[in-house]
């Protein structure tokens, strides 16, 4: 791991506080309201605030889960090396990728 | 006979902290992929929701929650270690972290509809 | 009379059961040398000075890494009936207790854990205030004799075999706080690469089994923060 890794990895850690405090005000809120998947829905449509928390979210997240995994595969598996890193990045792409489908996804239901 | 740095508080902390991570990346490409239903309308992603009535889908929905709090209670206490001149009394941080996570998941239960 | 279960052999081995018979005060170096002098020569293991100076009879009593001299055998039994001794985990075994601690001195120099005079000879003796800072720093971890229980003790060390380990980035982190050292572009380095200080987890094994009560642990986050700064451009 090497200091840059370490600082994105930091870095991120301090940015999802925020964001994942957030998500889980939201979801303890949104369960003790009894809301259904419309309800929730209904609050995100068009909310921009929302929208950039969550943009944030997935670029943090995006970043923090692959490097994460990478210390336990190499510390946990035998897979290490070059090869490791293309998966990994490929896997933060996917989680960028899939995430903000799914931010805009719930910004315009 | 497990060894004795297992039975520390430290390492108890960084193994939670660790398993709860692994839970969560796991989970995340899948409530992603979910979320991204509601592209398509309404239709399909109520079609999804019937399956997470399941009481065992119930079940694992709070688990992560629960890893989710423990996961950030933990990473916090790393935090702090590294970049707080905080010295760390590892057995009372590292049960609040725990009791923190667990304190998340209680009140989710209290208000599950 | 105690019963103890000693390894013998290498990597591959069995553990063989001796009976000692019990003393007040008896400490586990007592029952490893009454079993090599009366009971078996064949025994291997170290031990010197006896007072828990040198370090030297490191080993793991009942799954914990610790000096045989200052560990009374009330205290390492606790519940357990048995004493179980084995070398320390995470070296080598040379034979039975005896462990091969090449590697662990190795990362002390990869680490750049020796001091660094410089090319030139000051021109007089260095001024260092023993209440400043950075000597406080550096004394809070100046203590360390090498006994290699930090090491046997971290987990990332058994999971990274190339770790530099907690013993060699604590000493590195006391020559990072000396004013008179010259060598910390280097060091910083060191403890920056692929196998330094950015391995630990903080398991905090190695603050916890330390027998001079040193904290490694926040002398790897020390040198976390000090080689992120230099890595932010920030001057140090």
């Amino acid at each position: 791991m090497s200091p840059v890794l370490f600082l994105a990895q930091r870095l991120s850690a301090a940015v999802l506080a925020f964001a994942v405090t957030a998500h889980l005000a939201t979801i303890i809120y949104a369960a003790r309201a009894g809301m259904t998947a419309a309800d929730v829905l209904a609050r995100t449509h068009g909310n921009v605030a929302f929208f950039i928390l969550y943009v944030v979210f997935v670029a943090a997240v995006a970043v923090h889960a692959p490097i994460g995994l990478r210390n336990v595969l190499r510390e946990w598996t035998p897979w290490r090396g070059r090869s490791l890193d293309v998966a990994l990045a490929a896997f933060a792409l996917i989680l960028l990728a899939l995430g903000l489908r799914a931010t805009v996804a719930v910004f315009v239901a | 006979m497990m060894r004795a740095s297992h039975r520390q508080p430290g390492f108890v902390a960084a193994i939670l902290h660790r398993l709860s991570g692994i839970a969560l990346a796991v989970f995340l490409p899948l409530h992603f992929l979910a979320l991204g239903l509601a592209l398509n309308g309404a239709a399909p992603l109520d079609t999804f929701l019937a399956v997470t009535r399941h009481p065992l889908v119930k079940a694992v929905e709070w688990a992560l929650v629960v890893a989710l709090a423990l996961h950030m209670a933990l990473g916090l206490r790393v935090l702090a270690i590294e970049f707080l001149p905080w010295r760390d009394r590892t057995v009372a941080t590292v049960t609040t972290c725990i009791g923190a996570g667990f304190l998340v998941g209680l009140l989710l239960l209290l208000n599950r509809a | 009379m105690l019963a103890v279960e000693v390894w013998r052999g290498g990597a591959s081995g069995r553990f063989q059961t001796f009976h000692v018979a019990r003393s007040a005060n008896q400490t586990v170096l007592d029952v490893v040398t009454n079993i090599q002098r009366e009971q078996d020569a064949t025994l291997a293991y170290r031990f010197a000075c006896r007072v828990g100076m040198c370090g030297s009879c490191a080993m793991t009593v009942n799954g914990r890494p610790r000096w045989t001299c200052r560990t009374r055998v009330a205290a390492a039994l606790g519940a357990d009936a048995t004493l179980r001794l084995e070398p320390l985990r995470n070296f080598p075994v040379v034979r039975d207790l005896a462990v091969d601690m090449r590697a662990f001195f190795e990362k002390w120099r990869a680490a750049k854990g020796q001091f660094e005079p410089g090319p030139e000879l000051p021109d007089d003796f260095a001024v260092v205030a023993p209440a400043s800072p950075q000597r406080q720093t550096a004394d809070a971890g100046i203590e360390c004799i090498g006994c290699g229980i930090c090491y046997a003790a971290c987990d990332v060390v058994a999971w990274e075999p190339d770790y530099l380990g907690p013993a060699a980035l604590n000493r590195a982190w006391t020559l990072v706080n000396d004013v008179r050292d010259r060598g910390n572009a280097a060091r910083l380095d060191a403890v920056s690469a692929g196998s330094g200080c950015h391995l630990c987890h903080t398991h905090m094994s190695c603050t916890t089994f330390c027998p001079k009560g040193l904290a490694p642990t926040y002398a790897i986050a020390g040198l976390k923060r000090t080689t992120l700064a230099r890595a932010l451009g920030k001057p140090r």
